[in-house]
């Protein structure tokens, strides 16, 4: 079996309600949410953080949890947001205990 | 040690395990299995024992490994190693291979290595083929749903060791697998947690580099076998090191050396309160059973230090040659 | 004809076997010593040791390793060989299976001896007989000289592209393993010629394309994967038969999967395993000199099992012996139930007898009841042969 044979499975499914979402202007790229995922669903390029790939992301919030800027919330999958769930601007997510 | 963006061109470029697998929401598998692979530089094939990584990570026809990997069987990943790196001796000396040198490095769980895994352990580290040999050790066989094992600790609440009204989680103590390696006289043995990542990977490093054999106890947090939170995988791995729960330290050609010192030993009740396989410890009713883990972690701990201040001689040395 | 110049040295069946290894070359070999394979891995050692191969030897601590390491090493890109027997061979079989599904082609060369218990460490056929079902070649020796020929062969099987399989070489223990018999050795050139270059697909050491080997299988693909091995395994009677006729074209020794011995008007005739052959030509022969038209099917290639060949070469016979060197206790045994598929819808009727567990001699009286019970109609029952007080009576 080689690598690339065939579309890579979907696992963003597995999410029960809730996605993360990432306030872009509180991110210093520091990239530990990116190592800690379990499923490579912290999208970066370049080591420049870019949001997150909802067709991978279970919705541990490991990310949450370590992310040491409080960049990252949990948020309700109805949320519209932009592409890898980045929202623009300061504040504009509410933190739940970190 | 590499640093964090190191580790990110490096996977970008040539990703050696992507998500879309099946483990678990939360597992603490893939980040040893990235860190361990982004730390080592150069062409690697990884070998696999039967497990929750085997398993969720290769289900036909996807594989999420971006590197040439093999499985073969339960209890004999190394076996299956030595085999694969005799192949790469024996190809390299009549001029078959060439190139820059293949690093092997084998990923099995606690069952694959305390367990059914520990003869053919114990053959390759004996025969001394060079391979980086890393046990996730998320203390039970969790692929097959939760029974304890070898490496489960005293008091755990398995499907096989369940509490009950005479049953009071497992009823032994774990096995000190690192020392059991150690008595091989291998090279270099390390235990480590995927919450210190920077310390996992300057491990790694340093294991690849010997001549021989290595070996990596890395503890892996299991939302559903231990009973915590998803989002509590990297938090838990934290607090075992720093209760002395599971102490981070190296031993290089037989001499330790403790990597991290936790400034403040956490209280033991914050490890268990966070899972519910201690769920039997909390409060008063288990006082009796944390005093034995307490005492077995002191136990430890004291050895450990002992070990450490022994051969720090040893280390001044070595680096004063080195430098 | 045979083209090459053939040396004759005195040799055990195991030490042919180490010589066929060490002309091979193979890249690796990891192996676990065990009576009676013992010999075979000694020699070759001693060969590694004074330089006349360079393999790389994996001295595993158990034949379980050997056979791990041997699909880790063939699947990486190496040949690779083992040698294994009776209770190694019961611990290496789950990884057989496995080499199999993985279609990692390792030649394994067997002593063949029986299982315990009680232990016993003398010849019969059980060990094989229990890694039948598992997608490996079988093929057996009838003497030392085919143990040598055999190994030669035994690679070009194993590695055929429509194979990828896993080749076990048996020889019984002591009878061939240990017997000292002159053997014709090949030049060690002429075999590096006759087995080529180990060449594989996607070999785990390829560094241009990453593969995965041994995936998790759900029942969506699980049972197709199977059926490539399972068609694997049918395509290696033709292959087998293609090699052995290049073994015959170029060395002049043919080894027909199936050794028909004076069948051509053959009216009873009877059916082994192995170096027994050689106790019941004798009677064949006794038996011909007094006018009775007897012969004698001695089966190499065991698996995938010859029923073409078999059906054929029983064609015109009217009753047969099939005697097997093990048991399938509470049924018939493998190889009677193996013929009997082979002449299904025919004529041609079957009896079973079972020889030689542990090493008992088969004696050449209880050769000669088994063609004489063949004069009344076959009968459903078992015959023991070489049994204590069985073989006397004349019943069964």
């Amino acid at each position: 079996m080689l690598p690339g044979d065939v579309l890579r499975p979907r696992t963003g499914g597995w999410r029960t309600g809730q996605k993360p979402a990432v306030d872009l202007s509180r991110c210093v790229d520091c990239l530990v949410c990116w190592i800690h995922c379990p499923d490579t669903a912290v999208r970066q390029w370049g080591a420049v953080f870019q949001g997150f790939d909802y067709d991978l992301c279970k919705g541990c919030a490991i990310c949450v949890e370590v992310c040491p800027a409080g960049a990252i919330a949990m948020v309700s999958e109805e949320t519209a947001l932009d592409p890898g769930g980045v929202v623009q601007g300061t504040g504009v997510l509410a933190h739940g205990q970190g | 040690m590499a640093s964090l963006k190191t580790l990110a061109l490096l996977e970008e470029e040539r990703p050696g395990f992507s998500g879309g697998h099946s483990l678990c929401a939360g597992c603490g598998i893939p980040p040893i299995v990235r860190t361990v692979l982004g730390s080592i530089r150069g062409p690697k094939v990884a070998i696999s024992a039967t497990g929750c990584l085997e398993v969720a990570t290769t289900r036909y026809p996807f594989t999420a490994w971006g590197v040439p990997w093999i499985h073969v069987a339960f209890e004999n990943a190394a076996a299956v190693a030595g085999g694969v790196e005799a192949a790469y001796r024996a190809l390299s000396r009549r001029g078959k291979i060439q190139g820059e040198p293949v690093t092997f490095v084998v990923f099995a769980g606690d069952g694959g290595t305390y367990d059914i895994g520990l003869q053919a352990l114990s053959g390759a580290l004996e025969r001394g083929h060079r391979l980086l040999y890393v046990c996730y050790n998320n203390e039970a066989y969790m692929n097959t749903g939760i029974q304890r094992s070898g490496a489960t600790p005293y008091a755990a609440n398995t499907t096989t060791s369940p509490v009950g009204s005479l049953g009071k989680g497992k009823a032994e103590r774990r096995k000190d697998m690192t020392a059991i390696v150690v008595a091989h006289h291998i090279p270099y043995a390390a235990q480590a947690a995927a919450s210190h990542w920077q310390d996992l990977s300057r491990k790694v490093e340093r294991a690849v580099q010997v001549d021989g054999p290595s070996f990596l106890n890395v503890l892996a947090t299991c939302p559903p076998g231990w009973g915590h939170e998803a989002k509590d995988s990297v938090k838990l791995a934290r607090i075992a090191v720093e209760t002395h729960y599971w102490p981070l330290f190296e031993v290089v050609e037989g001499h330790y050396r403790i990597t991290h010192r936790p400034a403040h030993q956490r209280p033991l009740e914050e490890w268990l309160n966070l899972q519910r396989r201690f769920s039997h410890l909390h409060g008063e009713r288990g006082a009796d059973l944390v005093c034995r883990l307490q005492e077995e972690l002191d136990e430890g701990w004291v050895q450990l230090l002992q070990r450490d201040a022994a051969d720090a001689e040893w280390f001044r040395a070595l680096e004063e040659a080195g430098a | 004809m045979a083209k090459v110049e053939l040396a004759l040295q005195v040799l055990t069946g195991a030490e042919a076997t180490a010589h066929a290894m060490r002309q091979i070359r193979p890249d690796v070999v990891p192996v676990y010593p065990i009576t009676p394979q013992t010999p075979i891995i000694q020699t070759f050692s001693r060969f590694v040791a004074d330089g006349k191969t360079d393999t790389v030897l994996v001295q595993v601590e158990s034949e379980h390793s050997a056979m791990s390491a041997a699909v880790g090493s063939a699947l990486a890109g190496a040949r690779t060989m083992t040698a294994t027997a009776s209770q190694g061979l019961a611990l290496m079989v789950e990884v057989v299976y496995i080499a199999a599904g993985l279609r990692a082609p390792v030649v394994i060369a067997v002593g063949n001896r029986a299982l315990s218990g009680p232990i016993n460490i003398h010849g019969d056929h059980s060990d094989g007989m229990l890694a039948r079902d598992s997608g490996a070649v079988q093929i057996y020796a009838l003497d030392a000289q085919e143990a040598y020929d055999l190994t030669v062969m035994a690679p070009r099987v194993a590695e055929h592209a429509r194979v990828l399989l896993p080749v076990m070489v048996g020889q019984d223990g002591f009878n061939v393993t240990h017997s000292a018999e002159p053997v014709a050795l090949l030049p060690d050139e002429e075999v590096q010629a006759f087995v080529g270059p180990y060449e594989i697909p996607y070999a785990l050491l390829d560094g241009n394309a990453p593969s995965s080997h041994g995936v998790f299988a759900m029942p969506d693909s699980y049972f197709e994967l199977r059926h490539q091995m399972i068609s694997a395994v049918e395509a290696a009677e033709r292959v087998y038969g293609e090699v052995a006729e290049d073994y015959r074209r170029l060395f002049g020794r043919w080894l027909p999967a199936l050794d028909a011995y004076r069948m051509e008007d053959a009216e009873r005739a009877l059916i082994l395993i192995g170096s027994a052959a050689g106790t019941a030509k004798e009677v064949v022969d006794d038996l011909r000199a007094a006018g009775e038209k007897v012969g004698l099917v001695a089966v190499r290639l065991y698996r995938p099992f010859p029923h073409q060949a078999l059906r054929e070469v029983l064609a015109g016979v009217k009753r047969v012996a099939v005697l097997d060197r093990a048991a399938s206790p509470g049924t018939y045994p493998p190889l009677f139930s193996d013929a009997l598929g082979a002449v299904q819808g025919t004529q041609v009727e079957l009896r079973s007898y079972v020889y030689g567990l542990g090493g008992r001699d088969l004696p050449l009286r209880a050769v000669h009841r088994a063609f004489r019970e063949l004069l009344a109609p076959a009968h459903a029952r078992i015959g023991y042969l070489g049994l204590v007080g069985e073989d006397d009576d004349g019943e069964s």
